[in-house]
């Protein structure tokens, strides 16, 4: 690894495009540069191409325009058995008819690897994911989680630089899959892995990973760290895709730099943070976290705009209170407050002010 | 620990569990009652009497208990004496009027020919033996033994003097009651007097009341029953038909199953057919073998198939599908004449082959009526039971084995026959039992395209039963049939294991 530690893109996508029937195309225009040990996360809904840019890369699918580049050289030609790409499947894909050990030593035995180093490297893997005693085990004798740590063992063992992982927890339990995510990036970062993966799950994408890219629509929305993508979203639909999030639409009124005036739909007006927007006149939709909606006006700067409220509903949540207003003609904007001791509790009915800070509210494509 | 688990109301928890679930089980029981009882009475039942005529034996012993009763307690072999002889003359006589003795020939025909002419001719004759100058002789001496009353009480009353009188006539009395008749003076025939005489002449002293008949009786000469028969039939002066008659006297006889294994019984002891007459084993060993030629064709042909099919998108598996299916909406006769057409001399593919000029017209190739042309036919017939159960177990295969083994490093074809080709084994293995046992007892297919060479045991099972009537040797075959079938299918289990066998 130490050796090319200077070439940067160790992955590479250049306006890559696949289309399965010729009319349309699911994956438009793809650039992506990943550099050696990166852990990068394709999070968005399905259908919306992150999938098949997995395929692609991993050579089940071919490209229709473009290249894909691994290490500097074009794979686009290199049939997936010789890219040397570890590879975890959403339903695991361990092998029924052959025990743990078996499916580890697959890869080895294809290699034309000798006996003594495969059983060494076998041992290692399962040592790897906590598994030594079950070599001996067959797939259906094991339990999701297990066989989910196998799958992994398995697509480690041969020792590949770049490993993808297609939704791998989708079928575990969210306990599971809290403990499975943190062993998957410790692993990751531990052995300097370039690793691609792939969920819908947004919770996942955040904590894992060092960078998302968010796919809708068959391209790369945004491609930030996640906490870049959770606060600074770039769009509307990144800013609804990532977490929760209160939209109000209207149009923009005044625009000077880095501050602007949103006048909403009803007529109110408030301060919002351009993003991409840039001209008076133009519609926009307004996207501010709830937790980032204050109630209490002193710590408001003085000059800002604020909006009247009327509380819906209070919701309980142990750690936060979750509390539904109607704002601005909006029944569903929530805000949440944590249950600090001097935290008030909303009641249904209550009329309060709110406002926020103009960075926390951004003004995005309508 | 041995105590045992208690419900709440104290029973045992075994009990109230059986309990609860008795209601259930009386339902699903009601509910397959009707298949139960249908499959019983016409399925079961007449298989396990068909079976059971593979060595049911009793026809010989009903229809001729007298003589096998005094030739199974005789220790010497060959041609028997007069008692012998006599005894079979009255058994002969009421099998007559029964009209029993010709199929007892055709039995008996199976094991030596020429038994089916002997015994018809011999009941013609059995009715006009010199035996009359017995019934004169009595019934001169005393008139009343025209009356059938006079017999009816003397027999009775002197049963234990006249052993053979006595059971002679009781059995022409139940053969008449089971006609519905009394016994007239016309019935009294001159078997019953034969039968008398010998009484009386092996008696030491008159009976009470027969007087008159016994000195006649010692005043007649007797007449060589012996002769009479041989008279009928010179095969009765022979050996062999007694040999057969003693060896087949058993009420139950291995003899079909034998006879199914060119294996016969002999005074000897068991011993092998001749070379001629050496047919089943042959038969058996070819069904088989072709048996498996045509599972092994179907596995090659199907595999592929399946395989498309489980791996094409819906829409177009769905239209293949239906192709595979096509076959079954034709009559089966029409697909195998249809090969009759495709594979004769003049055929269509014989025809085709001259037009390219593959083959001489001299020399066209002989496809039908042969091995050949019953290999073809039915590894066409069966093929859609291969593929059937091949693409349900292969349907069930994701692709995502296949990703994985290509993204481990294999090739395509490493990934194929160490991953998928194991887990499509099931499917192999269902399709093979099915069509196996499919094609071991095929009929109709071989019978048509099969000529001589190319017929089944299945052929010759029908040919017994329809043809030649001997319902014991085709019982026989069917039993070595099934039997085999059976085997097979426990070696299956034991080297494969039927758990492994999936249709879906």
């Amino acid at each position: 690894m130490a050796d090319t530690a200077n070439d940067q893109a160790f992955v590479e996508f250049e306006r890559v495009q696949k289309s399965y029937d010729g009319e349309t195309l699911v994956v438009k225009d793809l650039n992506l540069s990943m550099p050696r040990g990166e852990f990068l996360t394709m999070l968005g809904p399905s259908g919306s191409g992150k999938t098949t840019c997995l395929m692609m890369l991993a050579g089940f699918e071919t490209a229709t325009h473009g290249d894909i580049r691994l290490g500097g050289t074009s794979i686009n030609n290199i049939p997936p058995h010789k890219r040397g790409i570890g590879m975890v499947f959403q339903n695991y894909a361990l092998f029924p008819h052959m025990t743990v050990a078996e499916n580890l030593s697959f890869p080895l035995e294809v290699r034309k690897m000798g006996k003594a180093e495969r059983e060494e490297k076998i041992m290692r893997a399962l040592g790897m994911v906590q598994m030594q005693d079950f070599a001996g085990r067959r797939p259906a004798q094991l339990s999701g989680g297990q066989q989910q740590r196998i799958a992994l063992a398995r697509a480690l063992v041969f020792e590949p630089e770049l490993v993808l992982m297609d939704e791998p927890l989708g079928a575990l339990d969210k306990q599971l899959r809290e403990t499975l995510q943190f062993e998957i990036t410790r692993l990751a970062h531990d052995l300097g892995i370039t690793t691609v993966y792939v969920t819908h799950d947004q919770t996942e994408a955040l904590t894992m990973s060092d960078r998302v890219a968010v796919f809708d629509d068959g391209r790369i929305q945004q491609l930030d760290p996640p906490d870049t993508l959770y606060e600074a979203p770039q769009n509307s639909f990144v800013a609804q895709f990532i977490g929760e999030n209160n939209t109000l639409m209207g149009k923009i009124t005044k625009i000077s730099g880095d501050r602007c005036e949103v006048t909403l739909d009803d007529g109110e007006v408030i301060d919002a943070m351009p993003v991409n927007v840039t001209e008076v006149g133009q519609r926009t939709r307004v996207s501010i976290r709830p937790e980032r909606v204050e109630m209490d006006k002193s710590r408001l700067m003085p000059d800002v705009h604020t909006l009247k409220a009327e509380v819906l509903e209070f919701v309980y949540m142990g750690d936060i209170f979750r509390t539904r207003l109607r704002v601005a003609g909006n029944d569903d904007f929530v805000i949440k407050t944590r249950n600090a001791p001097d935290q008030v509790r909303l009641k249904p009915g209550e009329q309060i002010e709110i406002g926020w800070l103009p960075q926390d509210c951004r003004a995005l494509d309508a | 620990m041995a105590e045992v688990m208690q419900a709440a109301d104290g029973t045992p928890l075994k009990r109230s569990l059986a309990r609860a679930l008795r209601r259930q089980k009386l339902r699903a029981l009601g509910l397959i009652a009707p298949l139960l009882f249908f499959v019983l009475i016409t399925f079961i039942i007449p298989i396990g009497n068909m079976l059971f005529r593979s060595v049911e034996n009793d026809i010989v012993q009903n229809t001729l208990p007298g003589t096998i009763a005094v030739l199974t307690a005789r220790e010497e072999t060959g041609v028997p004496g007069e008692d012998v002889f006599t005894a079979l003359y009255i058994d002969l006589f009421i099998a007559e009027e029964q009209k029993l003795h010709t199929r007892l020939g055709s039995r008996l025909n199976y094991e030596q020919t020429g038994a089916s002419s002997m015994f018809r001719r011999t009941g013609r004759a059995v009715g006009r033996f010199d035996t009359g100058t017995y019934t004169d002789a009595i019934t001169d001496a005393n008139p009343a033994w025209e009356d059938p009353a006079h017999w009816a009480a003397t027999v009775e009353a002197n049963a234990a003097d006249l052993p053979r009188t006595a059971n002679a006539w009781s059995r022409w009395q139940a053969v008449f009651a089971a006609e519905g008749d009394e016994i007239g003076k016309r019935n009294l025939e001159d078997f019953l007097f034969t039968a008398l005489y010998l009484d009386l002449r092996d008696a030491d002293a008159a009976p009470a009341g027969l007087d008159a008949a016994y000195d006649a009786a010692r005043a007649t000469d007797p007449v060589s029953i012996k002769d009479a028969f041989i008279d009928a039939d010179d095969k009765w002066g022979a050996p062999q038909i007694w040999e057969t008659l003693t060896l087949y006297a058993p009420k139950y006889t291995p003899g079909y199953f034998l006879n199914s294994l060119d294996y016969q019984k002999t005074p000897d002891g068991i011993e092998k057919r001749p070379e001629n007459e050496q047919i089943y084993i042959t038969l058996f060993g070819r069904t088989i073998w072709m048996s498996l030629l045509i599972t092994f064709s179907c596995i090659a042909l199907g595999y592929p198939i399946a395989w498309l099919l489980a791996n094409l998108p819906m829409r177009k598996a769905n239209v293949l599908l239906i192709l595979v299916l096509l076959p079954f909406w034709t009559s089966l006769l029409v697909r195998t004449s249809a090969w009759k057409v495709m594979l004769q001399q003049q055929g269509v593919i014989n025809d085709v082959l001259v037009w390219v000029g593959l083959v001489d017209n001299a020399n066209r190739l002989i496809m039908i009526n042969n091995q050949f042309g019953t290999i073809v036919a039915m590894t066409h017939i069966l093929l859609p039971f291969m593929i059937l159960p091949m693409y349900s177990v292969m349907q069930t295969i994701p692709p995502s084995y296949l990703r994985a083994a290509k993204s481990l490093g294999a090739t395509n074809w490493t990934a194929f026959w160490r991953v998928y080709f194991p887990q499509s084994v099931p499917g192999i293995g269902a399709g093979s039992i099915l069509v196996f046992i499919l094609a071991i007892g095929y009929y109709i297919t071989p019978e048509i395209v099969g000529g001589t060479k190319g017929v089944f045991i299945s052929n010759r099972i029908a040919y017994h039963i329809s043809s030649s009537l001997n319902w014991g040797l085709a019982a026989a075959l069917g039993t070595i049939l099934l039997v085999a079938v059976l085997v097979l299918y426990w070696a299956y289990d034991k080297i494969v294991g039927i758990d492994n066998v999936k249709l879906g």
